[in-house]
């Protein structure tokens, strides 16, 4: 009797499992769009934390009947994915990385979508005293002389690069540094981190206003024409990369910078946070932004 | 700690207004952490029980290699089966990256040598004599290895539930092979990592908490299973 028992317990068990399995499979089957029917659209963390590819995607779904793979990671890493022929279409904010991946023949068609501006925040009490100041650049220099708390994102992203130029700008090295700390996080837990720590960070005012009621930091510096943060749409080259979702690719970036596309790029945001996060550009030329 | 209460009253929010996306979301995360555990049952299983029942050369470098492989890093698999299945890699004909499949895979991966340490362990524990008595009844030997397994019932399904429990509450590898895309591969630990990078602290833990719901739940049916005849 437990042997039978016990078998029936087993038994139980596996069909069960059969069960979830199979049910498994036949929903995915049911679920996966045709093979050439998937994009995967390399993407910066900003694009998703403030949740503006939530809004677009879905109705570019209904649209074309193509199936995004949105794929969030900095824009460095984006670009690699590109590199590598493992992305279709990227929406990055990088634009000198993003020139040199085009010149390099690994992505074509780069088109103008949209931009925000970066920020410098930091904790209301400003210990080094950049409230203010004009230029971000030498925002950055009062940050290094004070010695003031300062989390880089480290990772290779847009951000990251912008961060970058702007040390450079102030010829300062801040590498190795004991008030110079790397994340190695995305923008959103960056931001938290600086919240904590009370330092200073730079950020893009779309994930900052996004997240703007959990941190207690607040905008420092803002304004300069060295903050502007620019988001390109970059179609990888297929002919590189024959296995890339070429179609798909170009149909994204043409609906990216379509009139109603940008027309809710436009207003995205301003229930929720009471200005946009984004400024729709398409069309326009890089230099003519920001004036 | 405002946080956590408004995390844990959003969590009961979202379960009994039955938010389709969340329960989509748990839905996908049972799915295909189940179907992982149950193809790590069959190689674990049948592994631990062939390593433990015979004798060669090299045996105890095997099991330490078992061993060692249950503590298996999550990321560290999640890289190696990106690399094998993006485009360009040795399976890239397939074309599972950023699909479920592939999070199957990487948490088939990750349970199987959980499942088939613990499933050697408890084959290994039985009494030696035990075989011999089988046999000697007139067994075959592939009826002596079925009564060795349910003799080892027990050990098993705490091979199942730590398995199971393993890949449930992974995040590296799933994220890396899925992509944590809406509706399609996104599962309740990448939905709770976005969620906190979006600072939706309320949502994150919210998730968190149907995330122990559910382990808990399997783990309270395989576990009646288990207990069924204690105590006698």
């Amino acid at each position: 009797m437990k042997v039978f028992r016990s078998s029936k317990v087993l038994l139980t068990l596996m069909l069960a499992a059969l069960l979830i399995a199979f049910g498994t499979s036949s929903v995915f089957a049911a679920k996966a769009a045709p093979k050439q029917k998937n994009i995967i659209l390399a993407t910066t963390t900003s694009t998703q934390d403030t949740g503006l590819l939530d809004t677009l995607i879905p109705i570019f779904e209904k649209q074309t009947g193509y199936f995004v793979k949105t794929i969030a990671v900095g824009s460095g890493q984006a670009m690699k994915m590109g590199e590598k022929g493992e992305a279709d279409v990227l929406l990055v904010h990088s634009p000198d990385a993003e020139k040199k991946f085009v010149e390099d023949g690994y992505g074509i068609n780069r088109r103008l979508v949209m931009h925000n501006d970066f920020i410098i925040v930091g904790p209301g009490a400003d210990p080094a005293k950049i409230k203010g100041v004009k230029s971000s650049a030498d925002a950055m220099k009062k940050i290094a002389q004070a010695e003031g708390l300062f989390l880089s994102r480290g990772d290779n992203s847009g951000t990251h690069a912008k961060e970058k130029s702007l040390w450079k700008k102030a010829a300062i090295t801040p590498a190795g540094q004991k008030w110079y700390q790397e994340t190695g996080l995305g923008m959103g837990q960056t931001l938290s981190v600086a919240a904590e720590k009370k330092g200073y960070t730079l950020a893009d005012r779309g994930t900052y206003l996004s997240l703007k009621k959990n941190l207690g930091l607040d905008i420092l510096v803002e304004g300069d024409a060295a903050l502007l943060n620019i988001y390109h749409v970059i179609e990888v080259n297929s002919v590189k990369w024959p296995k890339a979702n070429a179609d798909g690719a170009k149909a994204f970036a043409d609906f990216m910078v379509s009139k109603n596309t940008q027309k809710i790029i436009k207003t995205f945001g301003v229930d929720k946070y009471g200005s946009p996060l984004f400024f729709p550009d398409a069309g326009k030329k890089d230099e003519d932004l920001g004036k | 700690m405002d946080l956590i209460v408004q995390g844990i009253i959003k969590a009961f929010e979202l379960i009994v207004t039955f938010d389709p996306e969340v329960l989509g979301i748990t839905w996908l995360s049972l799915k295909i952490s189940g179907t992982a555990t149950f193809i790590s049952l069959f190689i674990g299983v049948s592994i631990g029980t062939a390593v433990a029942l015979n004798n060669f050369y090299g045996k105890r470098l095997v099991i330490s290699l078992i061993n060692t492989g249950m503590g298996l890093p999550p990321v560290v698999v999640g890289l190696f089966v990106t690399m094998l299945i993006w485009r360009s890699g040795p399976f890239g004909f397939l074309e599972i990256l950023y699909t479920p499949y592939a999070m199957i895979i990487a948490q088939a991966i990750i349970a199987t040598p959980i499942v088939m340490g613990i499933s050697l362990a408890s084959i290994q524990n039985l009494p030696p004599n035990l075989r011999l008595q089988i046999l000697s009844l007139g067994a075959s030997r592939l009826q002596m290895v079925w009564i060795l397994i349910k003799e080892a019932k027990l050990p098993l399904l705490a091979a199942v539930m730590a398995g199971f429990g393993g890949v449930i509450s992974e995040v590296g590898a799933s994220i890396m092979v899925g992509g944590n895309i809406k509706g399609y591969s996104r599962v309740l630990t990448t939905a709770t990592v976005m969620e906190t990078g979006k600072g939706n602290f309320d949502i994150a833990i919210a998730l968190g908490i149907i995330l122990l719901i559910l382990a808990f739940i399997i783990n309270a049916l395989l576990t009646q299973l288990q207990q069924r005849h204690y105590p006698r």
